[in-house]
């Protein structure tokens, strides 16, 4: 189709409708402990991964639950599950189980390739 | 002869309500396990929001308990009491035992010990201080860093012990917030150089006044505010020490050195409360504190006939919420022993 | 008399499983990999096959292991097989010597009784027969105790017993009514006749005063030999199966071969091996502190026997290594649980037929999708030339205290040192390994060696015993791997520094990954003893608990890591030591939050004990002070 001069981008807003939320979902019924995180971002600052890469736990906490599953399906390999984040952790999140469920998650939901 | 009543704690709580009820009639025994009345007040250098001494207010404290009808009794830990019949008998370390018609608990709290979050280093970094140790050099008009030189970067870091799962505290102090942004303007006026950072989670200014000391303290004193909870401290080879923090706002770990780092240490039902509720069985909420009868209509009445409460034993409360609360034990008091004819 | 159709369901039972065992033994051989067949072999025809008898007799019919832990336990044991082996070994030369012939089937020596009902009469065959009924009452003993162990474990000495299946109930059942219903059969015989010992004479003796003894017998050898029957034909499919599987095991472990880290004949043969005796049970703490009660060692062996889902079976454990350390059979029951968290990127499965008598391997293609690496990301990074690289750990840039305090005994040691992690490392790949993710781990490893080898070092010393275990196991170094513990032991025997004793008392938990798992148990001991009084607590060395901050278990929740840390705290300050010393930062953050006594790490400790010499100040970046290091890394 002719472009008429100009692209259109992907709108920049959460489309929080058409976003598919089953792999948080899937995360919660297994880990509820990940319905505590106040965003405080202790695990983002300990993390080995997050000072070397754009991985940041916290980050994917939100992104999962607003259901942009893209980003996280990148960057949720980085994670080394050495644990500091636990120990760290205000609200006592069991982090490395969060991680290793989305992984889970991943692999076993139709449309992600992982 | 009228009727006498025990305050345990001579702190803001225990002191003014000692004084209104000698005022009102009663016989008062003030006891205070410490050397001096006033409790923390007396560690305390100026008070938000409005920056004025603590002086001033321990001044009108020891005023309100210069009464006749109070007996003050300094250096004794009250060891345990117990209800016969209608009397409280209290027993005192020292032997001594003191009868009384009604008992008001003003056992205050503890600070949080911050040895306990030990990756931030209290103890074991020269300057990791608590915000009670800057009071303290505030006091002394004497902030220096351990080797004697002025600090040319201080940071600020709130709920250390406060809404922290890890070391038992779910709840919020709800002080450290603002006495954080008061004393970041006090470094900033002592040391005018000085850049001053506050890592918060989020800001509790909830408070009169405390919004507008909040903007005050960007707007004159530039102090900076960074949202993200410090992860862990470390010393450089410069002897520096270097926060490590996400800074959640621009979604990026971010590594700082400061010479001075300050924590904001929450407030703990005191253990020598503990040790009283403990021993007569009152009941204490999740958060260890004293649970009042009724969180809207009771918040001075105990699980046990006769005792009140009064004070930062029930939960974390400021100066001003103090002196309400300990004004409103002695109402109920005295409803209480006007029934009991 | 030389037959009776009565024995016809021992026969088939009997013959059945002796067929089956062959069979089965073939299967598992043809399976073994290459080695394990040569080391088999070898093993048939060396010392192991010596070892393995006396294995056999001391493990499997003495429970020389139960009988040591819980004596009652281990009688109920050993009265049940030896007594069976005595009854089955005494009553074939019964039958060889007192037969009409010599040599016979087995069916005249298990119902010699009722072939020749007036045996018995002479003094020698009533001295004979005495010996049968002691063995009897032996077992019969065990028997009660067994019963009673069903109905209250308690008796024995245990606080949970394992739960059944039905099949196993029905295997159960017949088992039980072997011995009783044998001794009823011999004792109408034996009273019709008038012959018979001291307990089934005396019982004999009164069931004839009011019964038809002689017809009531017979009903009774049939109950006997049906017993025995249903009990072989069901075996296979039963826990039960433990009994022959165990002597295969003993066999193979004697000849050297070991679980590994994928499923294969041995570890077939282990988790056939597990009696469910339920000893792994009694020392989980996921059991008695967290009230988790469905993940212990026996259910995991059931799960795998049984085809159950395992996921949670398999992860929700710390992988402590206290049930490795208690099973009697000798189970390696973590590498077990390993293979199953590995397995979740499937390489074979096993498949029943035959009703479950049988089983054949599937291999499975892995669904898992490799897309590159996961850590490209890391940089290359220098490291300086030194003689030892001292590695903290993750874990231990969160407890400052112990990095400031190897970093005061590394200055002091005078040796020339650095630091390989002072801003955060990699992750050694422990953590990683411990989810079964072994080959992601191999990219931090390789990462990590690549700096060790560019630091030239002698001696690598870590802080952290999960990254001491994964350095010495899973790095292929040249150098010296130490834990901060054996390094000041080190230190101390060298002269290097110099400690002064404390008027402190202590208790010692001993972290899992250093202790267990990696067999070092005397140097900490030995420096904590050199500076300070050291107070038994009852849960030392092997006996050791998990401070329930274990990285193995990614399940458990804060809630229930926190019972355990209480729970264990309360245990090893119930002596009210001054301070409670560790060895592990994961350990001594995991404990801190328990408890009000002071945690401290051997190293605080260490450098508390040289407090009188004063504090060298960044030394480590220039040359070595006190020795020349050529003299001293001979032996640190």
């Amino acid at each position: 189709m002719d472009k008429f001069g100009f692209t259109l981008s992907k709108a920049r807003v959460i489309d929080y409708e058409a976003n598919d939320r089953t792999i948080v979902d899937y995360i919660i019924e297994r880990e509820p402990s990940l319905k505590l995180c106040i965003e405080c971002g202790c695990c983002t600052a300990t993390c080995t991964t997050g000072n070397f890469t754009d991985f940041s736990l916290r980050e994917i906490h939100i992104l999962l639950k607003r259901g942009e599953n893209e980003q996280v399906r990148q960057k949720i390999k980085k994670c080394m599950l050495c644990g500091k984040c636990i120990l760290v952790c205000p609200r006592g999140v069991n982090t490395r189980n969060v991680v290793s469920l989305a992984r889970q998650a991943f692999r076993n939901t139709e449309g992600y390739e992982f | 002869m009228g009727k006498s009543v025990v305050v345990i704690g001579g702190g803001t709580a225990g002191m003014e309500a000692a004084g209104r009820l000698a005022h009102e009639g009663y016989s008062v025994t003030l006891i205070e396990k410490g050397e001096e009345f006033g409790g923390h007040l007396r560690d305390w250098y100026h008070l938000f929001p409005d920056r004025r001494s603590s002086d001033e207010v321990l001044a009108y404290l020891n005023n309100q308990v210069s009464h006749q009808n109070i007996r003050l009794l300094k250096g004794q830990r009250v060891t345990g009491f117990q209800r016969k019949g209608n009397e409280f008998i209290v027993s005192t370390g020292g032997g001594d035992t003191i009868n009384a018609d009604a008992l008001l608990l003003a056992t205050g709290f503890d600070l949080f010990k911050s040895q306990r979050k030990e990756e931030y280093g209290y103890g074991i970094y020269d300057n990791v201080i608590t915000s009670a140790d800057l009071e303290m050099m505030f006091r002394k008009k004497d902030l220096r860093l351990a080797n004697g030189i002025i600090p040319e970067r201080v940071g600020f870091l709130h709920c250390v012990g406060s809404r922290d799962e890890k070391v038992g505290n779910i709840y919020c102090s709800k002080l450290c917030c603002v006495t954080a942004v008061k004393q970041a303007i006090e470094v900033r006026k002592m040391i005018p150089s000085a850049k001053v950072f506050c890592f918060y989670m989020d800001m509790r200014m909830g408070g009169a006044l405390y919004e507008e000391l909040y903007k005050e303290a960007q707007e004159k004193y530039s102090v900076s505010f960074i949202r993200g909870k410090v992860s862990e401290v470390a010393v450089n080879i410069n002897d520096r020490l270097v926060a490590k923090v996400e800074d959640t706002l621009a979604g990026r770990p971010l590594k700082m050195e400061l010479d001075m780092l300050v924590l904001m240490a929450g407030m703990e039902m005191s253990e020598d409360g503990i040790k009283l509720a403990d021993g007569a069985k009152l009941k204490r909420g999740e958060n260890r504190f004293f649970q009042p009868a009724d969180h809207h209509f009771g918040t001075n009445i105990g699980n046990m006939k006769g005792v009140f409460y009064a004070g930062a034993c029930t939960a974390p409360l400021n100066i001003t919420e103090t002196i309400s609360h300990a004004r409103s034990a002695v109402t109920e008091i005295v409803n209480y022993l006007n029934s009991e004819k | 008399m030389n037959f009776d159709p009565f024995v016809i369901p021992f026969n088939i039972g009997l013959y059945f499983i002796l067929i089956y065992a062959v069979v089965r033994s073939v299967i598992w051989f043809r399976e073994l990999s290459r080695p394990d067949k040569l080391r088999l072999q070898r093993g048939f025809f060396g010392r192991a096959f010596g070892q393995s008898l006396k294995e056999i007799f001391l493990e499997s019919l003495i429970h020389r292991k139960i009988l040591k832990s819980n004596p009652r336990l281990g009688y109920m044991h050993m009265s049940l097989a030896f007594g069976w082996f005595l009854l089955i070994l005494f009553g074939t030369i019964e039958a060889d010597i007192f037969g009409e012939r010599h040599l016979n089937p087995p069916d005249r020596a298990i119902f010699f009784r009722f072939f020749n009902p007036d045996h018995g009469k002479t003094f020698f065959e009533s001295s004979y027969a005495f010996m049968m009924d002691l063995i009897l009452a032996f077992i019969l003993s065990g028997l009660v105790l067994a019963v009673i162990k069903r109905f209250s474990s308690k008796v024995v000495g245990m606080k949970k017993t394992t739960k059944l299946k039905p099949l196993d109930k029905v295997a159960l059942t017949s088992l039980w009514l072997i011995f009783p219903s044998r001794l009823i059969a011999e004792s109408l015989t034996s009273g019709a006749y008038g012959t018979g010992s001291f307990l089934t004479g005396s019982l004999g003796e009164w069931f004839a005063s009011f019964l038809p003894a002689n017809e009531l017998a017979y009903p009774f050898w049939w109950l006997y030999s049906l017993s025995l029957g249903t009990f072989f034909v069901l075996l296979p499919l039963t826990r039960y199966l433990h009994i022959p599987t165990e002597l295969f095991l003993i066999f193979m472990r004697n000849s050297g071969i070991r679980t590994g880290d994928r499923p294969g004949t041995y570890s077939e043969v282990e988790v056939h091996s597990c009696s469910s005796c339920g000893m792994c049970i009694d020392v989980c703490q996921l059991g008695f502190s967290a009230g988790i009660n469905t993940i212990q060692a026996t259910y995991l062996m059931k799960g795998i026997r049984n085809r159950e889902e395992l996921h949670d079976i398999a992860h929700n454990c710390l992988m402590c290594g206290r049930c490795d350390q208690i099973c009697p059979v000798g189970i390696e029951i973590s590498p077990i649980r390993m293979i199953v968290r590995r397995t979740e990127d499937i390489e074979n499965v096993y498949e029943s037929r035959w009703k479950g008598y049988l089983r054949s391997r599937i291999n499975v293609v892995t669904p898992r999708q490799e897309t590159g690496t996961s850590y490209d990301f890391l940089p290359v990074r220098k490291q300086e030339k030194t003689d030892v690289l001292y590695f903290a750990g993750c874990m231990t840039h969160l407890t400052p205290s112990i990095k400031k305090a190897m970093v005061r005994i590394l200055d002091a040691s005078g040796l020339k040192w650095s630091f390989m992690d002072e801003d955060g490392g990699v992750c050694c790949g422990r953590p990683l390994m411990l989810e079964g993710n072994d080959r992601e781990a191999r990219e931090l490893i390789n990462h990590n060696s690549d700096l060790i080898w560019k630091s030239g070092a002698r001696t690598l010393v870590t802080s952290c015993p999960i990254c001491y275990k994964v350095f010495r196991e899973s790095y292929y170094l040249d150098l010296e791997v130490l834990h901060h513990s054996q390094f000041i032991k080190n230190l101390i025997d060298e002269g290097l520094v110099d400690l002064n004793y404390l008027q402190k008392r202590v208790t010692y938990h001993t972290p899992c990954e250093l202790g267990r798992r990696s067999g070092v148990y005397d140097e900490p001991l030995e420096v904590i003893k050199h500076v300070a009084s050291l107070e038994a607590t009852g849960y030392d060395n092997e006996n050791s608990l998990c401070c329930g901050g274990s990285l193995g278990n990614i399940m458990l929740s804060r809630e229930k890591r926190q019972k355990i840390a209480e729970d264990v705290t309360a245990r090893l300050t119930a002596c009210s030591p001054d301070s409670l010393i560790t060895a592990c930062p994961l350990c001594k953050k995991t404990l801190a939050q328990a408890t009000s006594t002071r945690v401290m790490d051997i190293a605080e400790l260490a450098v508390e004990a040289i407090a009188a010499v004063p504090e060298v100040k960044k030394t480590r970046r220039g040359v070595s002070k006190k020795k020349v290091i050529g003299e001293t890394t001979a032996t640190i």
